[in-house]
């Protein structure tokens, strides 16, 4: 009997087609944003009538102009700010929302599942419904111009995003290792800090990340709240060189939101992978 | 070392009562057994002595203390947990040592005291590692090692060896056996696992629904258990009952639904027409041309004895022989129980009927 060799059929490789889509796809996401960094780098002049993002030369005038802003406040000043902000609104969130998740995932108190409810819901209320409200409280108390009402409500749990987060992360923790800690000696404060919050790490590294890009990042609430050069951060220092009368120094702007840039980018190469396991692993194994 | 009390204890979440008044007194260096079927109550009552568990009733006493109202840490007890809730970010030694460092004892005497237990357990090589780099009957062993560096008044294991495979269960079975020799110290261990209670315990109370069936030494248990309920639990392959009414001739019988009669031994309180449940073990059935009639249905041999599990009617039997026994699946054979060792018991009370 004869077998006729049936030919085999070869799929044509498309995949060369593919990441060439996705090359394009991502150049013309990465454009605007290659454009500011190489604008950076030009004289004022070429700026909007050179549209290649490669600049002819390496000119560092804009950033020195720009760090020093020429109005007696230096970038130096906005970026302790910033760190400031951002140091205080992490330490108040891992404080109060470890407690808080603590609280919800361990302890039976009365009226438990509304409180969490009601905790949830605040995820869904947008900042912009509570803004005046919460201006006329801080303003009363005198805490405008000052970093207290961007800090100070950080120590009263006000993240649900967080809370949930831990909450979860907890709920995966064996109830047995409490209860064998409560059986060595331990009362409730020493199981949460010698038991609970070590195996809480990976969340407490999670919520460290985005409270520091969600504090830096945040424009919204420090302008609400900084009236002051000497209190401004950098995301209000980006604003300085827009100038309403339309002599706005692009050059120096784009330099200094290009260095804005690295805190997060550089968070973000170091703890990518701890971001994931945060999220990921809601337990231990064994 | 201390003796343990339990006095009327009762326990209920909400209107559900799951544990209904339970007394029982546990001498010093007595190693007890807490055992019953899943839901018995018998890990509810183990906690309620450690004091995770609030006690709805009566009273609990630890070394002629009432420790109703103690939080844990302030009974002196050490307790092994199925999954051994080792803390996962701790080294072996750190684990072994945190109930002395929660005590505020000095490093050096915390060192000393966990290389100590380390040694007993033969943990020495162990002690730098974390739990998650440890086999499953190592950190077993980590777990009666924090227990028993505090040298407290009372150890309770809640079924320590379940998560084991079988080889490791026996062995670690003797070592906790070993254990408790070497230290005497009172101890309440917690298991569904009969074979497990009967080889270690001096005691075993045998909890059914929230409830004391029996206590007693294991072969008190096994060779006069006071209701159906032991009978059935406590040995395996478990007792035969077959369940019929009592005829009374020249001598007692009890006769089966399906027309098996078997001779019933010399028991008070027998009445005609009444029904009893006949047991008798596996191990005291004998071939006997005078016994009834068995079917052979399945034949187990292990070696060292061989288990035929047969019909008296449609009732199932088992039957272990010691001997080689040559039947055959189908083979008819005449079994006799030896009534010196058989039980009846009330089949409406569960209560034994004693001679």
């Amino acid at each position: 009997m004869v077998t006729t060799a049936r030919p085999r059929t070869k799929k044509p490789n498309y995949h060369w087609m593919l990441h060439a889509g996705l090359i394009a796809g991502a150049v013309l996401m990465l454009y605007p944003l290659l454009w500011m960094i190489g604008s950076s780098f030009k004289p004022e002049g070429q700026i909007f009538s050179d549209l290649n993002p490669i600049p002819q030369s390496l000119d560092f005038s804009n950033y020195i102009k720009g760090w020093t802003l020429g109005t007696g406040v230096s970038f130096t000043t906005f970026y302790l700010n910033s760190f400031m902000i951002c140091a205080g609104a992490i330490v108040g969130n891992l404080f109060s929302c470890s407690l808080a998740a603590y609280a919800f995932a361990r302890i039976n108190f009365k009226f438990k599942p509304v409180l969490f409810a009601l905790m949830l819901g605040t995820l869904m209320l947008p900042f912009h419904v509570i803004v005046v409200p919460q201006y006329i409280i801080f303003n009363t108390l005198g805490w405008t111009n000052s970093f207290l009402p961007l800090i100070v409500p950080k120590f009263f749990a006000v993240d649900a995003f967080f809370i949930f987060l831990m909450v979860q992360f907890i709920r995966g923790i064996p109830v047995e290792l409490e209860q064998a800690a409560m059986v060595d000696g331990c009362n409730r404060g020493q199981t949460f800090l010698l038991i609970i919050l070590p195996l809480l790490t990976p969340a407490l590294v999670t919520t460290t990340i985005f409270t520091f890009i969600w504090t830096y990042n945040d424009f919204f609430g420090q302008l609400l709240y900084l009236n002051n050069e000497r209190k401004y951060t950098v995301a209000l220092g980006l604003r300085q060189f827009l100038d309403a009368s339309g002599q706005s120094s692009w050059g120096a702007m784009f330099a200094m939101t290009t260095l804005s840039l690295l805190p997060v980018f550089v968070i973000f190469l170091f703890f990518q992978k701890r971001l994931v396991d945060g999220i990921a692993t809601t337990g231990l194994k064994g | 070392m201390a003796t343990v009390q339990i006095r009327d204890v009762l326990k209920s979440y909400g209107t559900l009562q799951v544990i209904h008044g339970i007394s029982l007194d546990i001498a010093d260096g007595q190693f007890v057994a807490l055992v019953g079927p899943s839901g018995c109550g018998k890990s509810t009552l183990l906690r309620m002595i450690a004091g995770l568990e609030e006690i709805s009733g009566g009273d609990v006493e630890i070394g002629e203390v009432i420790v109703n109202d103690l939080p844990p840490k302030d009974r002196d007890i050490a307790m092994v947990f199925q999954n051994y809730a080792l803390y996962p970010h701790m080294t072996v030694a750190q684990n072994m040592g945190f109930s002395l460092r929660m005590q505020g004892i000095s490093k050096a005497e915390i060192r000393a005291k966990v290389e100590r237990a380390a040694e007993i357990l033969g943990l020495q090589q162990l002690l730098d590692r974390h739990p998650r780099h440890l086999s499953g009957g190592q950190r077993q062993r980590v777990a009666m090692g924090r227990a028993i560096v505090r040298a407290p008044q009372v150890f309770l294991f809640d079924e320590p060896l379940s998560n084991l495979d079988a080889k490791l269960r026996v062995q670690m079975r003797s070592e906790i056996k070993e254990l408790h020799q070497r230290l005497q110290t009172t101890t309440v261990y917690v298991t569904h696992d009969q074979i497990e209670a009967m080889t270690l315990a001096d005691r075993i109370v045998v909890l059914n629904a929230g409830r004391i069936e029996q206590v007693g030494s294991p072969l008190e248990l096994y060779d006069t258990p006071e209701t159906l309920f032991v009978a059935g639990f406590i040995g395996s392959p478990s007792m035969n009952l077959i369940k019929g009414k009592v005829v009374l001739g020249d001598s007692p019988t009890i006769v089966t639904t399906d027309g098996v009669s078997l001779p019933l031994p010399l028991v008070s309180g027998l009445e005609a027409g009444s029904e009893i449940t006949y047991g008798f073990r596996p191990e005291h059935l004998s071939i006997d041309p005078s016994g009834m009639k068995a079917t052979v249905v399945v034949i187990e041999p292990t070696g060292s004895e061989t288990q035929v599990n047969a019909r008296f009617g449609t009732t199932p039997i088992t039957a272990i022989f010691r001997d080689r026994v040559d039947f055959r699946p189908g083979d008819s054979v005449p079994l006799l129980p030896d009534n010196k060792r058989a039980h009846v018991f009330d089949t409406l009370t569960g209560q034994r009927l004693h001679a």
